[in-house]
């Protein structure tokens, strides 16, 4: 079991194309497993999810699931709520009702440490990096390794972080400098490297691409490519249609706090997507939500 | 993903010109180096001046300033703002600040005092040696408390600690004005009175100093000789050999320097002729000479000679009590889980929140931690003087600040260094020793040190500006 994970995390940062091939036929068969998308039971499940802000319900009675190896998108209108519900996801905001079920169970998740300790991790729009440290002190800020002494063990970190930088982004050498001093590409390596480091179940990805050129935008869909084929679940907020297109299976709109509809990509184009996120309007092809408008229902 | 990387590097390698590649190489901040600068300037001003003011111009090192008495005198002023500067500085570093560090210092002191001499004393007897250990821990409890205060209303009410501790700037003063009656309560303790550094005591004499010293440099090679080591490891790419030496170098000639000149130092006449008739140890006999340190026996007579009976000081004990707790303070901001969640707390606190980090108990803990600082800088400053008043401690809080943001702490939060503020401490208590040495009366010297700090901001302001 433990060969298997090592393997499944290989994979998880290879930059190889066919790495399945060089997989033992067992660890082959569990990522397929993995893989198959929209079958057995959700990765997780956010069943009724509601919060308000001063009497503003920014989400209202949301619900959304995801299934290992899939990428959901989740889309809508600056305010449509969907930062939010992600946030109670990554445990930033405390929902005021609703379940968040994992393999079937309900969890518990008050605060960012729980949802880390659960496998959620998360890529914010805003990348949340610390500016004044290291890319290593980043890499590991929340859960530093220490040495025997109780100390921090920089050497360790740092060589770590150069181990999965490498992977990332060959071509990083500033491992001394505050992250500030940074370009935006590779800040969000080193933001891409903090979630997937520690073996993440459930990825999040708030606007991954939204500061990138378009060769970076590129290298994050190689990633997320990668990700699923290790049975990673990502959901994927994103303004980009285009982006969706290409990267998500199912996608999800919101409007005003509520889930319009939920669709597989397949059975809905652009200018039906469009009218989800604007007028809210629920194509044949989705399954329609509590925010859909009537006649649409 | 190769393919991207090259887009995506940024200016790594770019060509630098041999001042950036040493600064890089050392990686000595720029920004201490115009403190330095700073300092060395005020120290030349000062002694030239004082020269010219004294009537006889010596220029440099003819002055009363750079001489082995005032490096000695100045050391041991500076110890109980430095000590409190450490932890200013990451009070600042996480967007905090601290108004109150002046009147904790009084009624710390003041509390204390009152322990030992009104409740220890008629109970142990004097000179009991519980009355300085529960002396001191009653300052660093009594700071603990206070910080603790200030910081659980600016961590879990959520008020601006500058609201906080303006408060308590008022109300602390206050209450050490209350339990000192309005009076001066004298500390008699002699032990505890060792910790201000006024007595024979107090200073460490010239055999340990030298042996202290050579410690530190041992230290300090070690460490460079370590982290090589570590570094090879673990493959990392090392510095150049000669940027190595030329710290080894700048390290030890530093410790060593200072060495020299408070081994300079001696004790005064007097006391070399008391300690000398209370110990027995012979005077011996010698020609008088005014300008002599040294006493010796001109028939039956102790005078001033050349050459004689002579004592040096060596470290005092608030130098010794301040290098320790920066030592323990850059250990705590750079090696251990604290200081790493306070600096990435400073530099984005929501970063941090998000990363897991209980920012508001480490907030708590950091204004704690100043308020053991401040006992520590309590137990100096009230053994100097040995005595407690409810003005000890006043204006300190902006000689604290303002040697936290000389030494290079950011007020946006994020950016500071130990021995920064420590320095900032000795280029503070340099500009007001050094009016005090002019014959400046003590409004001049506030009106000069307020400036100073307003000054210090604009730099720091005016640096990050150009830095973005």
């Amino acid at each position: 079991m433990a060969k298997k994970s090592n393997e499944i995390s290989a994979l998880r940062t290879s930059p190889s194309e066919n790495v399945l091939a060089s997989l033992s036929p067992d660890t082959q068969d569990a990522v397929r497993a993995a893989a198959s998308v929209g079958r057995g039971r959700p990765l997780i499940e956010m069943r009724d999810i509601s919060i308000a802000f001063g009497g503003i319900k920014a989400v209202d009675h949301a619900s959304v699931d995801l299934h290992p190896g899939e990428v959901v998108a989740v889309l809508g209108h600056n305010g449509a709520g969907k930062s939010t519900l992600i946030k109670i996801l990554s445990g930033a905001y405390k929902r005021d009702s609703g379940q968040i079920l994992i393999e079937g169970k309900e969890v518990k998740i008050d605060n960012p440490r729980d949802a880390k300790a659960l496998g959620i991790e998360t890529i914010y729009q805003t990348l949340a990096l610390a500016d004044n440290v290291d890319a290593a002190a980043n890499l590991y800020l929340g859960r530093e390794l220490k040495t025997a002494f109780g100390t921090l063990d920089d050497v360790a970190m740092e060589a770590e972080c150069r181990k999965v930088m490498h992977r990332l982004n060959p071509n990083f050498r500033r491992f001394k400098e505050p992250v500030s001093k940074l370009s935006g590409g590779q800040r969000q390596s080193v933001a891409i490297a903090r979630a997937i480091h520690f073996n993440a179940r459930i990825l999040i990805m708030d606007e991954p691409t939204a500061a990138l050129g378009p060769q970076e935008t590129a290298q994050v869909g190689e990633l997320i490519k990668q990700l699923k084929a290790e049975g990673i679940g990502i959901f994927l907020i994103s303004h980009d249609l285009h982006d969706v297109f290409d990267l998500a299976d199912r996608l999800c709109v919101m409007k005003n706090g509520k889930v319009v509809g939920t669709a597989r990509k397949q059975d809905v184009d652009h200018d039906e997507v469009l009218g989800m996120i604007i007028a809210g309007k629920c194509p044949k092809g989705a399954i329609p939500g509590p925010g859909a408008m009537r006649e649409a229902a | 993903m190769s393919s991207a990387a090259d887009t995506s590097q940024g200016p790594a390698i770019q060509t630098e010109g041999p001042i950036t590649r040493f600064f890089r190489s050392t990686e000595i901040d720029p920004r201490m180096l115009g403190m330095v600068a700073a300092l060395i300037l005020i120290w030349c001003f000062y002694d030239i001046l004082s020269g010219i003011l004294r009537g006889d111009f010596g220029g440099l090192l003819g002055g009363s300033f750079l001489t082995p008495l005032n490096i000695w005198n100045l050391l041991n002023q500076t110890s109980s703002v430095a000590i409190m500067s450490t932890g200013m500085m990451l009070i600042i570093v996480m967007r905090h600040i601290d108004l109150s560090v002046g009147s904790m210092l009084s009624v710390v002191a003041v509390a204390s005092a009152v322990i030992q001499v009104f409740q220890l004393m008629p109970i142990l007897g004097v000179g009991h040696p519980l009355i300085w250990v529960l002396g001191v821990l009653a300052c660093i409890a009594c700071g603990v408390l206070v910080g603790l205060y200030n910081g659980l209303l600016t961590a879990y009410a959520q008020i601006p600690s500058f609201v906080v501790t303006l408060g308590g700037l008022i109300s602390y003063s206050g209450l050490a004005f209350l339990i000192a009656k309005g009076e001066t309560v004298p500390i008699t303790d002699k032990t505890f009175t060792l910790f201000g550094g006024t007595i024979p005591e107090g200073w460490i004499g010239t055999s340990w100093s030298w042996i202290l010293a050579l410690a530190v440099c041992v230290m300090i090679i070690f460490a460079l000789v370590n982290g090589r080591r570590q570094r090879e490891r673990f493959n990392f790419p090392q510095r150049p050999l000669w940027a190595e030496v030329f710290l080894a170098v700048l390290g030890s000639a530093i410790v060593l320097g200072l060495t020299a000149v408070v081994t300079s130092d001696p004790w005064a006449f007097k006391l070399i002729e008391n300690y000398a008739k209370a110990n027995g140890v012979l005077i011996p006999p010698g020609l008088e000479n005014k300008d002599g340190t040294a006493i010796c026996m001109a028939g039956d007579k102790v005078v001033r000679c050349l050459d004689g009976l002579i004592y040096f000081k060596g470290y005092s004990a608030p130098a010794l009590i301040a290098l320790a707790v920066g030592v323990v303070m850059t250990f705590i901001s750079t090696r251990t889980q604290f200081g790493r969640y306070v600096y990435a707390t400073g530099g984005n606190p929501e970063a941090a929140e998000l990363a897991g980090i209980n920012t508001k108990w480490l907030t708590v803990k950091v204004f704690a931690l100043m308020g053991a600082l401040v006992g520590i800088a309590a137990v100096v400053a009230s053994a100097r003087l040995t005595a407690a008043t409810n003005a000890l401690g006043s204006l300190n809080e902006l000689y604290v600040i303002a040697a936290a943001v000389i030494g290079g702490t950011s007020l946006a939060g994020g950016v500071g260094k130990i021995y920064g503020a420590m320095l900032g401490a000795l280029v503070m208590q340099s500009i007001i020793s050094g009016m005090g040495l002019l014959n400046l009366q003590a409004a001049y010297q506030n009106i000069v040190v307020g400036q100073v700090l307003v000054l210090a901001i604009w730099l720091d302001q005016f640096y990050s500006r150009r830095v973005k």
